[in-house]
């Protein structure tokens, strides 16, 4: 069976500057993966070719689900990315702010539902079911990422956590099949970072592929099944934890030249 | 008064100075070009420095006492009393009494007022309908726009011209209206789908002109600026009105027209696609990573926004029976976002006080003929220093409570 997700030679530049150069690497169904590198190495850039925020310069993205014939994803717009089950967060927390905690959520079921112009002024019954799966399914998430007591509350005023969590459940509310989390962990506290942990390995069990980035190493290190790490836009190493963990150039790339007589 | 420092005194007395100095050539030269005298009015200077030095001691007063309470609330001292003023409204008990009471006066208003007073009614309840139109494009989906008075001018000359030349009726119009209104929304917006903000402000500027000016000089087409006359006003059943009963009629169409507006602009703001106008509104690319079409998103908003003004534009046509250019300019544009921004972006019920305030009270405070638009902008400057979000402010709807009783 193809992996989920191929990404071959994929290289993206800005003018003069190769942010991505011809990366490649693959994840698998149901796995957790991970994407580890020094700042600006290029992951955020990754994600954001991978989402079609921004069109890669070249080489092939490959979405296969189970079941389908694979899809290329390179050139699609942003929201038909979406729709075929890719859906991610953002480093820099974009929830929209002024709308509850539930509306963020209800917005992720848009591309999942129908209802037009049409049905939203004479709400037909068929729109009235839509709209009731929509609250129902919405409301079930927040009682997953456990907001489902603020559901009311504007997204602005939730804590930090919580709003990352938010992000997480808006993005689950699309029915992805990968979800792309970047630095999901930034900026939590200890115990807000093991509710991530446990709410990331669920969302694995349910049978999602997870690829984040992520700057905290114990973390990272306990969750993933596999490991890319990059630096200036290239792939250095790839492997489990433990091989990463003992790969030099990745000694090197974090810890500069000295570290190879550690 | 403790809460006034002696900073707030000074600066209220260089408002005062600085107003003084500001209106003084409007307001203390009088020139009389007859008699070939000047008029000083130092009178008027004096009121002006004293006035304007009390309002700014007023709102003075007023920030600091909130600022005061705020703190107190903070520290626990005082109740946590929430700050909108509108609470009371949004009771059902005393919003339903205040509602009826309003849809009676409205219905009695043709019994109780002179034909004079329902014209301007009508041509307020015309702006309540614009204003709820131009609505769903700035104050839903933040797309700001200000060429609207295009959509308005597309609607009255698409009755014209058709009345003009094929005889079409006000009933037969109006959709048609509505709909060129429509296309002309998503003409319109497809080169501006990529701008935003300020960049979206001045194509649409842009816009809004060139339909304006084509109107003028394609003389051929729009019978340029000497306009068109004598368009029918809406017909009965093929009833021969008197000149004031179509007035009467007119106005209970357009009472009729706002109500079907409030209705739908009410669904759809409550819908799929209203909120994933909001969404847009607040984050374009979180929106487009959730799935959103940006494209068809801002489309629909356009073509469903200006579909209120070609409609609007219609009854504008009928209600007058002569249009020509000049009443689709600018000024005509900014009024209407005037109506939005000050009704609260997104509220509904805001935007029909807005609009209803903002047309009505220049009419009423003709009293004060020559100056009654420097107190329509002092008012508008009061406004958006005391409440910048609105008359009302939009609360989100919460869907919890209606799933959990279900």
């Amino acid at each position: 069976m193809n992996p989920l997700l191929t990404v071959s030679g994929l290289t993206m530049d800005f003018g003069g500057v190769r942010a991505l150069d011809r990366l490649d690497l693959c994840i698998h169904h149901n796995e957790i993966a991970a994407l580890i590198g020094p700042n600006g190495a290029g992951k955020t850039t990754f994600f954001n070719c991978l989402t079609g925020i921004y069109v890669p310069t070249g080489g092939e993205l490959l979405l296969t689900l189970p079941g389908k014939p694979p899809r290329r994803l390179g050139g699609l717009k942003p929201n038909r990315i979406t729709e075929q089950g890719l859906a991610r967060t953002f480093q820099n927390i974009r929830l929209f702010p002024n709308m509850t905690v539930l509306e963020n959520v209800m917005i992720g079921r848009h591309c999942r539902t129908r209802a037009t112009v049409f049905g939203a002024i004479f709400r037909p019954p068929a729109t009235v079911r839509e709209e009731r799966e929509i609250v129902g399914t919405s409301l079930a998430l927040l009682e997953r990422i456990g907001l489902a007591d603020q559901a009311d509350e504007l997204a602005r005023n939730l804590p930090y956590g919580a709003q990352r969590r938010l992000e997480i459940g808006r993005a689950l509310a699309t029915e992805p099949r990968l979800l792309l989390l970047d630095e999901p962990a930034a900026g939590m506290n200890p115990h807000e970072t093991l509710e991530l942990e446990a709410l990331i390995t669920s969302i694995r069990a349910d049978g999602l592929s997870i690829l984040l980035i992520e700057h905290d190493m114990k973390l990272v290190m306990r969750l993933s099944d596999h490991i890319f790490v990059m630096d200036y836009g290239r792939k250095i190493a790839e492997g489990t934890p433990e091989e990463v963990r003992h790969d030099p150039a990745v000694i090197k790339a974090y810890l500069g030249e000295e570290a190879d007589h550690a | 008064m403790a809460l006034l420092t002696r900073t707030d005194l000074r600066q209220a007395l260089i408002t005062g100075l600085w107003f003084m100095f500001l209106t003084f050539p409007l307001l203390v030269i009088k020139v009389d070009p007859v008699e070939r005298t000047v008029l000083w009015r130092w009178a008027n200077l004096c009121w002006v420095g004293g006035a304007s030095c009390g309002i700014s001691l007023a709102v003075r007063f007023w920030l600091a006492w909130g600022a005061a309470r705020q703190e107190r609330i903070r520290l626990g001292l005082a109740p946590t009393a929430s700050g909108d003023p509108f609470r009371l409204l949004r009771q059902r008990r005393v919003a339903l009494p205040l509602l009826a009471a309003f849809a009676l006066f409205l219905l009695a208003f043709p019994a109780l007022f002179s034909t004079y007073q329902i014209n301007i009614m009508t041509t307020a309840l015309m702006y309540v309908v614009l204003g709820l139109g131009l609505n769903i494009v700035v104050g839903v989906a933040g797309l700001l726009d200000l060429g609207y008075v295009a959509f308005y001018a597309v609607g009255a000359y698409s009755y014209g011209l058709l009345h003009l030349h094929f005889g079409l009726g006000f009933w037969t119009v109006l959709p048609i209206g509505g709909l060129l209104g429509a296309l002309f929304g998503i003409l319109l917006g497809f080169p501006v789908l990529r701008l935003r903000g300020d960049y979206l402000a001045i194509v649409t500027l842009g816009f809004g002109e060139i339909i304006r000016l084509i109107l003028e000089n394609w003389s051929a087409f729009s019978k340029g600026p000497s306009g068109i006359a004598n368009i029918a006003r809406p017909g009965l059943f093929g009833i021969e009105l008197s000149l004031e009963a179509a007035i009467i009629y007119l106005y209970y169409l357009m009472i009729g027209m706002v109500l079907f507006t409030v209705f739908v602009v009410n669904r759809l703001q409550n819908s799929r696609i209203g909120r994933a106008w909001y969404a847009l509104r607040e984050d374009e690319v979180a929106c487009q990573a959730m799935g959103i079409d940006k494209t068809r998103t801002k489309l629909t908003a356009f073509a469903l926004g200006a579909t209120w003004a070609g409609m609007a534009g219609v009854f504008f046509a009928a209600k007058t029976t002569f249009i020509n250019p000049a009443s689709f300019t600018f000024l005509e544009s900014a009024i209407i976002l005037c109506i939005v921004v000050l009704g609260g972006m997104g509220s509904i019920i805001g935007v029909v006080i807005a609009a209803l305030i903002l047309i009505l009270l220049p009419e009423y405070l003709r009293a004060v003929a020559d100056y009654r638009m420097l107190a329509f902008g002092a008012l508008l400057v009061a406004m958006m220093m005391v409440r910048p979000q609105g008359i009302v402010a939009t609360v989100r709807r919460t869907y919890t409570r209606n799933h959990l009783s279900r």
